[in-house]
């Protein structure tokens, strides 16, 4: 018991020394830093509250870009998943659609928010429809790649069993591509964060993003560096979320592979 | 014996690839009575998986038919369950021990006390009873092809196909797996096609052998086996006759490794 | 053999077989596919099912894309482009090799960095923007700063994965033969990273031609980005168009070539080996 206590103590500590440590640094190395770049950290940690918390901005500013990026994510996900499940199921439709395909996802997805102002001029459809636009590749493409490795035995058995319709689509197809359609999703997300931003950043009157852009136009350099460290914060936070729920949809994924790398060798 | 459940009429196979075409089989001819459990076996490349995969509708054969019951197959009838070698990869991994034997049952749409009674008599019958919510992928081999058995048999078939079930597992918990499958076969009377290629479990395990020839395949020889219903790894495999099946079977499938049918003058299956 | 009357020998193929294999079509079907896309893209503004302000018949933005061709000033931000890209690529694959290396060699400095890795790595590159424009204005640093942000994290953790993945028996046996640090680094620890750094190549590379783009584009650094903006605030839409098209090439390029590496410099890798006949 002991020997557990202090081997996850240990293991705090060694999480946690370097990020004190980089903290205190730049706490120490700021102190009296009169750099009009760089503002003591502990200003900036002060200006927290005033900037983020008092002022109402998380209601007014985060959560609208949290929305529009949940919004945009989820769309993505059913888009990207169902024609990707249509295209990997059927060898001529991807035989058709892989040029298209190959050139519509290497188009850097900022270059068009541009294009989606002209549509859809630069309210929250604008930048709801950029996040899908970045977000929507991986996902598709992963799932592709997914339901093609789909284990041929597999499929003859659930041929065998009678097992078709919804039931197959869930039960073989979209569990089967679950684990690139997770790896498809967390490369999505980390898109659609930096497309949340840039759509704000291009064009808005409220946003993370654009907040932080104001701070820079206006020289309130403070405030410039809170918005960069809550928007780092909020990075992290999101890619752990979607930790946890690759922990728990594939559950079974990380089992199976855990046996199989002990049993091989 | 009581009638024809399966019937196969004249089954060729021709695999069409790249510019040539491969014969895997060229005329499978042969019937199974109802509540028969018969072996199937033959050399390696004999196009035993291509047979299995004709008969379960999972693979259209390229002329001949298969009668199930009076019905030609055309895609997997119901009532046919198979066991497939690659255990490892015929249970979904994604479910649970429990989930796997379900799932053909929702899909049978039982109400759900009935396939609650399928489950724990399937895998009580398979001596599985305390590992209902294991992944498969946590059992060893042997379990993980007790599960494939469970859900093959709470299916409830007319008839079951094992595809070389047992070619993976290592050799004590093979002889287990085959008495599982004899009890199985006389408490349950489900008609089994058993293929394989180790002429002992052949002899063992079947009432009737049919020996195939090397591709393109041929039904070489349709031995009936005289053997006591009540087997066991033991005395069985040591009596006499046994020894006297399997020798006469060991020469069939030396013949059958060199056996190459000559050319039809005509299409195949005419006589 | 048998007496079974025989079945009709010519029987109808039935789809089992017609799945076997579409020799030559696939690529017959992509030509195909990517002919649809076009004609789409002509027709869906010629009737008026899109207004052609907003997206104009593809004819027209090629015609943009021939003028583009004869601009020098095109020319020049295209190499301002793949400038970035290259420049921002190339410190981030040695700046991901070094620290890669040297924290997947020494396992107290991979315990304790592992946490920041994690928490740094998700950090949204663009977060910098404001911090880029203030520092280093609107030029090639900005767009640097980004790039090398953003892909340095795809390299640094596929390097990780690949110091790992050395089989302990090979270091045990490098060892038992008396190779030093530097030859176990050479022959042991490099060939079984490489296909991970590769991988971490190839996203990376992907990865820094968008950032290179949205410094360009957002920032307003010299290069393709800024011409789309130009374009868009200029309502010169055909162009605008035109332009990205563009960028989709050079995405197109970049990811070929990225493949073309790992082929080439993978020749003697299973996963490669197994790949090709795919």
């Amino acid at each position: 018991m002991t020997a557990l206590l202090r081997r996850a103590a240990r293991n705090t500590l060694a999480a946690a020394a370097l990020p004190i440590a980089l903290l205190a640094l730049w706490w120490v190395f700021t102190a009296d830093s009169d750099s009009y770049y760089l503002p003591p950290l502990s200003d900036i940690l002060a200006s927290v509250d005033d900037v983020w918390l008092h002022s109402g901005r998380l209601r007014t500013d985060v959560l609208p870009s949290l929305l529009r990026l949940l919004a945009g994510f989820t769309l993505a996900v059913l888009l990207g998943v169902g024609v990707g499940v249509a295209i990997g199921s059927s060898r001529r439709l991807r035989a058709f659609c892989e040029p298209v395909l190959e050139f519509l996802r290497a188009i850097p997805p900022p270059v068009l928010v541009p294009v989606l102002m002209l549509f859809a001029g630069i309210g929250n459809t604008m930048k709801v429809l950029v996040i899908v636009s970045g977000c929507v590749w991986p996902i598709l493409l992963n799932t592709v790649e997914g339901v093609r490795a789909v284990d041929q035995v597999l499929l003859d058995t659930a041929r065998c069993y009678g097992v078709r319709g919804p039931a197959r689509l869930w039960h073989l197809i979209i569990r089967s591509a679950s684990p690139q359609i997770v790896t498809g999703m967390r490369q999505g997300l980390s898109i659609g964060i930096i497309l949340m931003v840039i759509s704000e950043m291009f064009a808005a009157s409220n946003g993370l993003g654009f907040s932080i852009i104001q701070f820079q136009r206006t020289f309130a350099v403070t405030e410039m560096w809170t918005g960069i460290l809550l928007l780092g914060l909020l990075g992290f936070l999101l890619a752990t979320a979607m930790r946890v729920f690759e922990r728990r949809a594939l559950n079974w994924y990380l089992g199976l592979r855990q046996t199989q790398r002990g049993g091989d060798r | 014996m009581t009638g024809t459940l399966l019937d196969v009429r004249g089954v060729r196979k021709v695999y069409e690839g790249h510019g040539r075409s491969v014969e895997a089989i060229r005329d499978l001819t042969f019937t199974v009575a109802k509540g028969e459990m018969v072996c199937v076996v033959g050399p390696s490349g004999a196009g035993k998986t291509t047979l299995l995969k004709c008969i379960a509708g999972l693979l259209a054969p390229t002329s001949g038919e298969v009668v199930l019951e009076g019905e030609a197959v055309a895609g997997p009838p119901p009532g046919m369950a198979v066991v497939f070698q690659e255990y490892g990869r015929s249970l979904f991994p994604w479910m649970t021990v429990r989930g796997n034997v379900e799932l053909p049952l929702k899909q049978k749409k039982l109400p759900r006390a009935r396939r609650v009674e399928l489950l724990h008599q399937a895998l009580d019958a398979v001596g599985l009873g305390d590992v209902h919510g294991a992944y498969p992928w946590q059992l060893s081999g042997g379990m993980q092809q007790r599960v494939a058995i469970a859900r093959a048999i709470a299916y409830e078939p007319r008839i079951l196909l094992m595809d070389e079930p047992f070619a993976a597992v290592d050799a004590q918990t093979r002889a287990d797996l085959e008495d599982l499958v004899r009890s199985l076969w006389q408490g349950l009377g489900v008609t089994t096609l058993f293929v394989t290629h180790d002429i002992d479990e052949a002899v063992y395990l079947g009432q009737r052998v049919l020996v195939l020839s090397a591709a393109p395949t041929l039904v070489l020889d349709d031995v009936t086996v005289d053997l006591p219903a009540e087997r066991d790894q033991l005395s069985t495999r040591s009596s006499a006759r046994f020894a006297e099946l399997r020798g006469h079977l060991f020469a069939q499938i030396q013949r059958a490794k060199t056996y190459h049918p000559p050319d039809p003058p005509h299409p195949p299956g005419g006589n | 053999m048998t007496s079974t009357p025989a079945p009709p020998t010519r029987a109808p193929r039935v789809d089992g077989t017609r799945r076997t294999r579409l020799p030559g079509n696939t690529a017959l079907l992509g030509v195909l596919g990517f002919a649809t896309f076009l004609a789409l893209l002509e027709v869906v503004p010629r009737l008026g099912i899109v207004a052609p302000g907003y997206l104009p018949p593809v004819s027209r933005i090629g015609v943009a894309l021939v003028e583009l061709a004869g601009e020098s000033a095109f020319w020049t931000a295209l190499g301002d482009t793949v400038r970035g890209w290259f420049l921002g690529l190339l410190i981030a694959v040695a700046l991901g090799i070094v620290v890669g290396f040297v924290l997947g060699a020494t396992p107290i400095l991979r315990e304790a960095t592992a946490s920041t890795i994690e928490f740094l790595r998700p950090i949204p590159s663009v977060a910098l923007i404001p911090l880029a424009v203030l520092v280093f204005g609107t030029n090639l640093r900005s767009v640097l700063l980004l790039v090398v942000y953003a892909a340095f994290w795809q390299v640094l953790v596929q390097v990780l994965h690949g110091v790992q993945d050395v089989d302990p028996v090979a270091q045990e046996t490098a060892r038992t033969f008396g190779l030093g640090r530097l030859a176990r680094i050479r022959h042991v620890t490099w060939p079984t990273a490489l296909p991970y750094l590769l991988t971490g190549v190839r996203l990376a590379a992907a990865v820094a031609l968008i950032l290179a783009v949205t410094a360009e584009l957002v920032i307003g650094a010299p290069g393709l980005g800024n011409e789309i903006g130009v374009a868009q605030s200029g309502a010169a839409v055909a162009r605008m168009y035109a332009l990205i098209i563009v960028t989709g090439l050079l995405g197109v390029a970049v990811n070929v070539l990225a493949r073309q590496l790992e082929r080439l410099l993978l020749r003697w890798h299973p996963s490669i080996r197994r790949e090709v006949p795919a």
